[in-house]
């Protein structure tokens, strides 16, 4: 038996169980006081934070990330296609909330108290 | 060349796909980033789907994953039996996986809130999609390599195979964990 191996099997299922269990159990405990407590200003960064955790301990224990010999040939392919995918994400998210940001209100400048924005009808 | 060489370019090849592979789930997530508010009067995020049925197929798509490892550890120690009824349990785990987000689906076409609903549904049926049909290709796979396993034995190039198949199902798993994050607990948050 190939003992390191096993151990990172191991280790990388028991802290992956424990990183769901506290992304959920943090999601019930917010459910549970009618989305109140923890805040949403907590929780958005605290689950995107898990994730991320959970993603470097499943690439370094299961897929053995930065194990291989020189050239690291796979460990450049990953982080390729990391910039390629925050550029992906990130860009998209950075445009679109902008132009859903421009779109809440039109832009017509408010030129006296009879003139009422029409944007809250529709 | 030796063989030890000419595995590793084999299984380099198969990585090069994978890291292509996440750029396709990049596309589908920042659809889905975009589009999940736009529900147009049908079902939201926050009633798509019970969470505690989602945590257990996490759960059990994690074990899954765990199963595949041991099953290399046993491979890589000449356990043949123990890594073929490992590999089998990794793959009864998958499809149950595959089972229930089958029922999950069915049931949301069923309350007519399949793909055609809104444009968030369609972005929803289309990530969660594609990565149960990555599962589903991949259950064949395992399918066929325990049939090769067991009637040829962990030979140079079984073992090559096993390798590429645990490098798909951890991936598919790592996906799994963002869908779980960001689709179903997000979604669940209400923002």
């Amino acid at each position: 038996m190939d003992h390191r191996l096993l151990q990172n099997y191991v280790f990388g299922f028991a802290v992956s169980v424990a990183l769901t269990f506290i992304a959920f159990g943090l999601t019930q405990w917010h459910l549970m006081s009618t989305h109140e407590f923890p805040p949403h200003s907590f929780l958005v960064p605290a689950l995107t934070a898990l994730a991320l955790i959970q993603l470097l301990v499943q690439l370094v224990l299961f897929l053995h990330v930065g194990r291989e010999e020189k050239p690291r040939l796979n460990l450049l392919m990953l982080l390729c296609a990391g910039v390629v995918v925050s550029i992906l994400v990130g860009g998209t998210l950075w445009i679109m909330h902008n132009l859903s940001h421009m779109q809440e209100q039109p832009s017509v400048p408010f030129i006296g108290n009879d003139v009422t924005p029409q944007a809250e009808d529709d | 060349m030796s063989l030890k060489e000419q595995n590793e370019k084999t299984v380099f090849g198969f990585w090069v796909y994978l890291m292509s592979d996440c750029v396709l789930f990049a596309g589908l997530f920042a659809a889905y980033a975009v589009l999940w508010r736009q529900a147009a009067g049908g079902p939201q995020a926050f009633e798509l789907a019970n969470m505690r049925f989602v945590f257990v197929e996490t759960l059990i798509l994690l074990s899954s994953s765990f199963m595949m490892g041991l099953s290399v550890v046993a491979a890589h120690a000449k356990k043949k039996a123990l890594a073929v009824w490992l590999l089998l349990s990794t793959l009864a785990l998958g499809l149950a996986f595959l089972g229930m987000e089958a029922y999950e689906f069915s049931h949301l076409v069923a309350e007519r809130s399949g793909p055609s609903r809104s444009a968030f549904l369609s972005s929803y049926f289309a990530l969660v999609g594609t990565h149960g049909l990555h599962v589903l290709a991949g259950s064949l796979w395992m399918i066929s390599l325990i049939v090769y396993l067991a009637r040829r034995g962990f030979t140079n190039s079984g073992m090559r195979k096993l390798a590429m198949l645990s490098l798909f199902w951890h991936f598919l798993d790592i996906i799994w964990i963002f869908i779980f994050t960001f689709v179903y607990l997000f979604g669940a948050l209400a923002l």
